[in-house]
């Protein structure tokens, strides 16, 4: 991995100065209009292409243009509407009732119907069958069938999130199909119901999806425009980048910022960055067993949220897209809001002051732990470096750091959570401030204000009840919430698409200019 | 020549069931596996439930004794990334990078062989030092640097081959020259030198007094003797490029042992990365043990040690 890393870098450098030498000469094949084709390259191939027990990002996508879920989120107007299902109702606080679409055909042939969804969410609910990430299902309790195209749904707790996970994560299977295949039978040969469907899988190096043409008409999603994606697994960003600029690729997503900068100005190429709902921000210990005492006393982590920079890290190093965050969630997710929530305009003056008066007039030392976006916590260190504290950096793997976080020697950590996409405060800021593990703060007026928002499906307690909890984290500068990270894509300047926050790459809706 | 065989073997062995300790040992310490595997939102409850499964709360020589025995007997487990059996996966793999490796190898021969006889028939020269820099260039390039420059070249600019993939045979020519040049300065040097020592030889001088033709003279007579220990170097440097295979499959995205190998460690599959490490030091061990016997049936002097 550090070898990598090196290698990331100076190949990074070099590829970057030798791209401007190639500009002129790299012509574009356009056959991939001519072939009504997009090639998407990736550079993680799934374990499975059964959304199930993938936890991968293409899984998702895969999960999404393959398959259909209950209930779909318009991400234009954030607004849920009625997908495999036609509508719905909320019997009590652990009870659901569906109405399902009629009509519908999957992939393979087989009538979708109740027996599909009593299937699936039976089967993904018991934790025997080790579904991969266990927090999309295992709040069901089980699913019953009322009638044909009726079905009941309940939860094991009252979990007001049900609707925004069945959107989202919770696809549903033909339960002959799956019944008789299972898990391994959808990973060989997928079938889903949704806009695409696949028609040739060589796991590790591509598939190959095809437009369904019996998808039915009344789907928000809306059937698919471009006839064929073939998804290739590529795992070096540098190589995906040279597909692109021989031609022979259309779309890849996550490039780096310099590199994005550099394929902006080939004329083939186009750049599309968008926001994303992955946070970044930093905990401060301030337990009594901290490391680092001095993080107790508010005066201090309130110094620290003051001597960041966040306007000029977002606009210099961060880029186009992303935005500085009061709060600890990401804007869209319900029950995220920064009303009301104290701000920390940048003011190193003010920093000193505070730390003076905490005792710290010359500052002092502490460790910072960091696992991605590196360039980041060193324009942190450097701000914090200003105002006397003196951060030194350890940057690991992702399970290496959450060891020692949970072991209570982290004093400061730069992280970053993408809540699995899920739009509801429930996905995010219970994790830092619930009380579990990952909690280093373990204030009780927070924690219960989570847990009355957690546990109430009246849409305003659970507004009031995340907003008093936000109000307190800001106020008492528990965690310093930092910014919102982008994505950047580079496509062809043939192809027509949207970015949306939630990283979903919306095939079905692409088309060519 | 028996006994000495028995011993390298014994070495050998030892030697692989050394690095299969130190390899499970190492995993280990890398943070816990169990996090590792159940991923970055998992709660306390999903990862206890990962240990149990995979047995990771046993204590540790029993899991290593307990994965050294199925190994043994042929039972490599499961992936637990790709949820498979383990040996099958290993396998097919194994025959995409022992291609590329082998291709590998026979392109540095065909670098190396004639930079080597130049640069020994014209010693000390220009055309030496020539033949010196053009073998070595391939080894001072960083070997993923030399794979981007080969790909700006033919695939960007030229059109002439594709960029990644593996699906025909245009896709292996890169790849086993950015692979295959890490491997010639060292069969170059060993030939030049070999071939001074030859050329030097009285029945070299021999042939000459006879009215063969230079020709006949260098490759029937004096490569024939020379190359004899660049062949056993062969050997060892192809259990070096099933190494070094990684990084190249990795940029050419070939679907080969070294981009499992990546991959498992990316994903912490610990049955198939300790699976693939043992694979791989067994086969240099062997490879290692050929081209010691083969020194050794050569020269007779090597056996007496």
């Amino acid at each position: 991995m550090q070898q990598q890393k090196r290698r990331h870098a100076i190949t990074g450098f070099i590829a970057g100065a030798l791209l401007a030498t190639v500009l002129a000469v790299a012509a574009p094949a356009l056959a991939s209009r001519k072939d009504d084709t997009i090639r998407f390259a990736y550079d993680q191939a799934p374990e499975s292409v059964d959304p199930f027990f993938n936890n991968v990002r293409i899984g998702v996508i895969i999960g999404a243009n393959v398959w259909d879920t209950l209930v779909y989120l318009d991400p234009n107007t954030g607004e849920y509407k009625g997908l495999l299902a036609r509508s719905w109702k909320q019997i009590d606080d652990k009870t659901i009732e569906f109405d399902l679409r009629e009509g519908v055909r999957f992939h393979n042939g087989e009538e979708f119907d109740a027996d599909s969804v009593v299937y699936t969410l039976n089967y993904v609910a018991d934790p025997g069958n080790k579904v991969v990430t266990q927090a999309n299902v295992n709040w069901i309790d089980k699913a019953t069938k009322l009638g044909k195209y009726k079905v009941r749904l309940t939860t094991r707790q009252v979990f007001p999130a049900a609707i925004e996970y069945l959107a989202g994560p919770v696809v549903i299977h033909p339960a002959k199909y799956y019944a008789e295949a299972g898990p391994k039978g959808q990973n060989s040969k997928p079938v889903g119901s949704g806009p695409y469907r696949v028609s040739n899988y060589l796991p590790g190096k591509s598939i190959t999806l095809e437009r369904n043409p019996n998808y039915f008409n009344d789907s928000p999603k809306g059937a698919a425009r471009i006839n064929k994606v073939e998804i290739r697994f590529i795992p070096d960003r540098q190589t995906q980048m040279a597909e692109m600029l021989s031609g022979n690729g259309d779309l890849i997503m996550y490039v780096p910022k310099d590199q994005a900068d550099q394929a902006a100005k080939m004329p083939s190429l186009q750049v599309v960055s968008g926001e994303t709902m992955r946070i970044a921000f930093m905990q401060l210990n301030s337990l009594d067993s901290t490391p680092t005492p001095a993080l107790k006393d508010p005066r201090v982590r309130k110094a620290i949220t003051h001597a960041i920079d966040r306007e000029s890290i977002v606009k210099s190093i961060v880029g186009a897209g992303s935005r500085v965050l009061h709060s600890q969630c990401y804007p869209s997710q319900f029950g995220c809001t920064d009303q009301g929530v104290t701000r920390y305009a940048y003011d190193p003056a003010l920093a000193k002051k505070l730390l003076a008066e905490a005792g710290f007039p010359n500052g002092f030392e502490t460790e910072i732990f960091a696992y991605r976006e590196r360039n980041q916590t060193e324009a942190i260190i450097n701000y914090l470096q200003q105002v006397g504290i003196k951060a030194t950096l350890n940057f690991s793997q992702y399970a290496a750091m959450r060891d020692q976080i949970r072991a209570g020697k982290a004093s400061l950590t730069h992280q970053t959570w993408g809540s699995f996409s899920v739009n509801d405060v429930s996905a995010s800021i219970p994790v830092w401030f619930g009380g579990e593990s990952d909690d280093i703060t373990k204030d009780k007026q927070v924690q219960e204000l989570l847990t009355r928002g957690n546990t109430s499906v009246d849409p305003n307690v659970r507004k009031q009840s995340y907003q008093q909890a936000l109000k307190r984290i800001a106020d008492n500068a528990f965690a310093v919430p930092l910014w919102t990270l982008p994505v950047y894509y580079v496509a062809s300047k043939e192809l027509s698409f949207k970015a949306y926050p939630d990283e979903m790459v919306r095939l079905w809706e692409m088309t060519w200019k | 020549m028996g006994g000495y065989i028995f011993k390298r073997l014994g070495l050998a062995l030892a030697v692989a069931v050394a690095v299969s300790m130190i390899a499970f040992l190492l995993l280990r310490l890398s943070g816990d596996p169990a996090i590792a595997i159940a991923g970055e939102g998992a709660r306390a409850a999903d990862i206890e439930l990962v240990r149990k499964t995979y047995g990771f709360d046993r204590p540790l020589p029993v899991q290593y004794v307990d994965w050294l025995g199925k190994t043994l007997r042929g039972d490599l487990g499961e992936s637990i990334y790709f949820k498979q059996p383990a040996a099958p996966l290993i396998l097919a793999k194994l025959q995409v990078t022992m291609v590329l490796a082998l291709w590998s190898i026979v392109f540095a021969l065909a670098i190396s062989l004639p930079l080597g006889v130049l640069a020994a028939l014209y010693r000390n020269s220009l055309i030496d030092r020539i033949c010196l820099a053009l073998a070595v260039f391939g080894q001072a390039l960083p070997n993923f640097f030399f794979a981007l420059l080969l790909i700006m070249l033919f695939s960007i600019t030229l059109h002439w081959l594709p960029v990644s993939g593996s699906d025909s045979w245009r896709h292996f020519v890169m790849p086993t020259i950015a692979l295959g040049y890490y491997a010639a300065p060292a069969f170059m040097r060993l030939l030049r030198a070999g071939m001074i020592e030859v050329m030097d030889a009285d029945y070299i001088r021999t042939a000459r007094a006879k009215g063969l033709p230079a020709r006949t003279v260098v490759f029937k007579h004096a490569l024939r003797n020379a190359v004899v220990p660049v062949v056993a170097l062969a050997a060892v440097q192809l259990g070096f490029l099933l190494g070094g295979s990684v990084v190249i499959e990795t940029i050419f995205a070939l679907d080969g042992l070294g981009y499992l190998a990546y991959q498992s460690i990316t994903f912490k599959d610990f049955p198939v990365m300790q699976n693939i490490v043992l694979l791989l030091s067994v086969i240099y061990v062997v490879l290692t043990l050929a081209s010691d016997v083969a020194n050794a049936w050569l020269d007779p002097r090597i056996r007496v040690r």
